[in-house]
C-alpha cells in the first residue's frame, strides 16, 4: 500500500487547518452560506436532508486495517454509529455537526486519509478494480497508476474548476469490475509487444444523459500516460460547456463535436506537451510501484477447503473468488443483508472487518463500487474462520452478484437531491427474492432515487429510477444495462409503478426470464437474445 | 398553511420556525402566512439557519403536515432507521410520512 511522504502529509495537514479556519468563520457569522458552500464542498462536507454529510475518500478503494478502524471510530465518536459505503468506493457519514468536521479531518489525517476530491468540479477520487493485486487476470497492478493519478490530480491548479465533476477509473484486466466505461475517462492497462501501456476511453457516464465511453486512444505507452491524460483534460477544460450544468460533462462535449474531432484536439495538445516533463521520472514511478508489491504469500498454503458445512459452502461458492496465488482467495463481504440497508455498516462491523484484515488478510481491505468490502488476500485455510466471524456479525450474506446484492443510493431517506426513496425498495426486493435468488443466478439490480443516477440504474441488468410524480414516489423500470466489460445501458420498460407495483413487476420479469432462459443463461443474456418485448408483455399484459 | 424551515447552521438539524425561534419539532411550527418572505429574509441575515425556505403544509389534529414527502421525511427522520427519527418509540411514525 502507498505510504505518504512528507509532502503528502503536509498537504493534507495544511488543508485541515485551512478548513478549520473556514468553519470557524462560518460559525461566527463572518461568512455567508453562499460564501462557505464551495469551501465545505471542497472538503467533502455536504448539507443533506437531516444534517451535514461528510464523504471521506478511499483512494481507489484501498485501505488498511488502521484506516478502517479510523472509519469505525469516526462513526462511533462523531456520527450515529454507522457509515455508508458508496458507489465511488468512498464512505459517507450522515449525521455530522459542522463544528466537528475539522476534528474529523484531523483524525483522518493521522491515518493518511482525507475528504479531498469527494465533491466539486474537480477530478474526483480515482476508482479502480477491487481485486487489484490479487486477480489472476490482470496484466499489471492498476493501483500504482491510480496513486499516480491521485497525486497528479490533487489540487491540480488547472483542473480544480473544470466545467463539471470528472471521474476516472483504472483497470488492468479484460474483466471490468470497476464500470470503467461509465467514467469520464476509463483507462485499461494492457501490454503490447511486451510494453506496458493503456487504452483510453473518454466520455462515459450515467446521470441524466447516460453514455458509454468512446475509445479515443488504442494504445498509449505508460511512459506518456500522464501527459496524454493531461491533454484529454485540457481539451475538455477549454471546450467543455460552462453555460449549462446539464451539458457540462465531457460526454456532452464528445457528443456535440464528435469523437474524431475531440481526438484530433487531444492529439494536437499531446504533441505540444508530451515532452514538457509532465510524466513522472522513472524513479518516482518505481518508488510508488514498490509500495504496492504484494505481500509475502505463503508458498505452502493448502489449496483445498473443507466444504462439509453446507452454509459455508454456499458462501464459498458465491462470495469467494480465485486468487492469483495458489492456496489463497479473495473474499467479498456483502453489505447487503436481506432486509438491510445496502452499503451501511455499523462501527462494530467496520472494526470487525478491520480485525479480520489484520489477522487473516495481510492488513488490506477494499471498498467496491457495488458497496461491498473485499479482503483481497486471505489463505484458503482461514476461510472458515473468517466466515464464522462474519456470520456472527451479520456480514455473511451469500449473495454476491445475485438479485439481493443491490446497489442503492441513499435516496429520499437522506439525500436532498432525491425524488424517491431507494432503500425501502431495496429491502422489499431483497425480502421478496431471498428464497429464490440463487435459482435466478447472476442478476445485478441497481436503484437510483433520482436522475443523477448515483445508484447506477442505467447499468443494472434490472435498473430502477425513482421519480417524483405529482408529489408521490414513482419508479421506472429499466432492463438490459451492464457496467461490466459487456457494457450497455438499460432501456425503460414503459409506464412507472408505485413501490409495491415495481416489486411485483420485477417478479413478473424474473418469472418470464425463468421461462425463456436456455441452459444456464444469465438474465442479461436472455434479455439480449429475446429483447424487451416478452418482458413488456409479462409486465403490462 | 405556510411553514418556514431550514437546517441549523451548527448541527445541520432540520428546524422549523415557531414564531419567535427555531425548533426541531414540526409540532412547534406556526403558519407564517403572508409574513413568510419577510421572516425568511430576516433569518437569513441572522445566519443561524442554512438555506431557509417556505413550504406548503396542511393543518391536522396531529399538527402541521408538509405537503411534500421530502419535507415529511425531513420532519421525522429516515424512514428506514426508525431508531434515528425524532419519534423512535412510535412504531406508526413512518405511516405519517407515506
Amino acid at each position: 500500500m502507498y505510504v505518504y511522504d512528507e509532502y503528502d502529509q503536509s498537504i493534507v495537514d495544511a488543508r485541515v487547518e485551512e478548513f478549520r479556519d473556514q468553519v470557524n468563520r462560518r460559525l461566527s457569522g463572518a461568512m455567508t452560506e453562499d460564501q462557505f458552500k464551495p469551501l465545505r464542498l471542497m472538503n467533502g462536507l455536504y448539507l443533506q436532508l437531516h444534517a451535514y454529510m461528510l464523504r471521506v475518500a478511499v483512494p481507489y478503494g484501498t485501505l488498511d486495517s488502521r484506516q478502517m478502524r479510523m472509519l469505525g471510530h469516526i462513526a462511533r465518536k462523531y456520527d450515529r454509529g454507522y457509515g455508508h459505503f458508496t458507489t465511488r468506493q468512498n464512505i459517507q457519514y450522515n449525521w455530522i455537526k459542522l463544528a466537528d468536521a475539522p476534528d474529523i479531518l484531523a483524525e483522518l489525517a493521522t491515518v493518511q486519509m482525507h475528504a479531498i476530491q469527494t465533491s466539486g468540479n474537480c477530478i474526483r477520487n480515482i476508482s479502480s478494480d477491487q481485486f487489484a493485486g490479487a486477480a489472476a487476470d490482470e496484466v499489471a497492478d492498476p493501483r500504482p497508476w491510480a496513486e499516480l493519478l491521485r497525486q497528479w490530480s490533487t489540487f491540480h491548479s488547472e483542473f480544480t474548476y473544470l466545467p463539471r465533476k470528472f471521474k476516472i477509473a483504472v483497470i488492468a484486466a479484460d474483466e471490468d469490475r470497476a464500470a470503467m466505461r461509465l467514467h469520464d475517462i476509463g483507462i485499461q492497462l494492457l501490454t503490447r509487444d511486451g510494453v506496458l501501456g493503456a487504452k483510453i476511453f473518454v466520455g462515459g457516464g450515467m446521470g441524466r444523459t447516460p453514455m458509454i465511453a468512446h475509445e479515443v486512444k488504442d494504445f498509449i505507452t505508460a511512459d506518456h500516460l500522464m501527459s496524454y491524460l493531461e491533454a484529454c483534460l485540457r481539451v475538455y477544460n477549454r471546450y467543455g460547456r460552462r453555460d449549462n450544468i446539464y451539458k457540462a460533462r465531457i460526454k456532452i462535449l464528445l457528443h456535440e463535436i464528435g469523437v474524431d474531432a475531440y481526438r484530433e484536439q487531444v492529439e494536437a495538445e499531446f504533441a505540444a506537451i508530451r515532452d514538457l516533463g509532465i510524466d513522472p521520472p522513472v524513479a518516482e514511478l518505481e518508488r510508488i510501484t514498490a509500495m504496492f508489491a504484494g505481500p509475502d504469500f505463503a508458498t505452502d498454503a493448502p489449496d483445498t477447503v473443507d466444504r462439509s458445512d453446507p452454509d459455508f459452502a454456499v458462501w464459498l461458492d458465491q462470495n469467494v473468488a480465485a486468487h492469483k496465488q495458489p492456496g489463497h482467495a479473495i473474499v467479498t463481504i456483502s453489505l447487503k443483508p436481506i432486509g438491510g440497508i445496502p452499503g451501511d455498516a455499523s462501527a462494530d462491523q467496520i472494526d470487525l472487518m478491520a480485525d479480520l484484515a489484520e489477522r487473516y488478510g495481510h492488513d488490506e481491505l477494499r471498498v467496491t463500487h457495488a458497496q461491498n468490502i473485499v479482503l483481497p488476500h486471505v489463505r484458503k485455510a482461514d476461510l472458515y474462520a473468517i466466515w464464522t466471524a462474519l456470520r456472527e456479525a451479520g456480514l455473511a450474506e451469500a449473495n454476491l452478484d445475485l438479485i439481493s446484492d443491490i446497489i442503492a443510493c441513499p435516496g429520499l431517506d437522506y439525500c436532498s437531491l432525491a425524488n424517491a426513496r431507494s432503500i425501502p425498495l431495496a429491502q422489499k426486493i431483497g425480502e421478496r427474492f431471498a428464497g429464490r435468488q440463487r435459482e435466478l443466478g447472476e442478476l445485478k439490480l441497481k436503484i437510483s432515487g433520482c436522475i443523477n443516477a448515483c445508484g447506477h440504474h442505467h447499468a443494472g441488468h434490472i435498473g430502477i429510477l425513482g421519480v417524483d410524480k405529482k408529489g408521490t414516489e414513482n419508479y421506472q423500470l429499466l432492463l438490459g444495462g451492464s457496467g461490466a466489460e459487456d457494457v450497455s445501458l438499460g432501456k425503460i420498460t414503459g409506464p412507472g409503478f408505485d413501490e409495491d407495483g415495481v416489486v411485483d413487476a420485477i417478479e413478473r420479469v424474473t418469472d418470464r426470464y425463468v421461462e425463456l432462459r436456455e441452459a444456464d443463461e444469465r438474465f442479461l443474456d436472455t434479455y439480449r437474445r429475446v429483447g424487451m418485448q416478452p418482458f413488456k408483455e409479462a409486465i403490462y399484459g | 398553511m405556510k411553514l418556514l424551515t431550514g437546517n441549523d447552521l451548527s448541527t445541520g438539524d432540520v428546524v422549523w420556525w415557531t414564531g419567535r425561534d427555531w425548533s426541531r419539532h414540526i409540532e412547534d411550527a406556526v403558519d407564517v402566512g403572508g409574513q413568510g418572505e419577510a421572516i425568511l429574509r430576516a433569518e437569513e441575515g441572522a445566519r443561524r439557519v442554512n438555506v431557509p425556505y417556505l413550504i406548503d403544509a396542511e393543518a391536522t389534529e396531529q399538527g402541521p403536515r408538509p405537503a411534500h414527502i421530502k419535507d415529511r421525511i425531513r420532519a421525522l427522520g429516515p424512514t428506514v432507521r426508525p431508531d434515528l427519527t425524532l419519534k423512535p418509540a412510535d412504531a406508526d411514525a413512518g405511516a405519517w410520512v407515506i
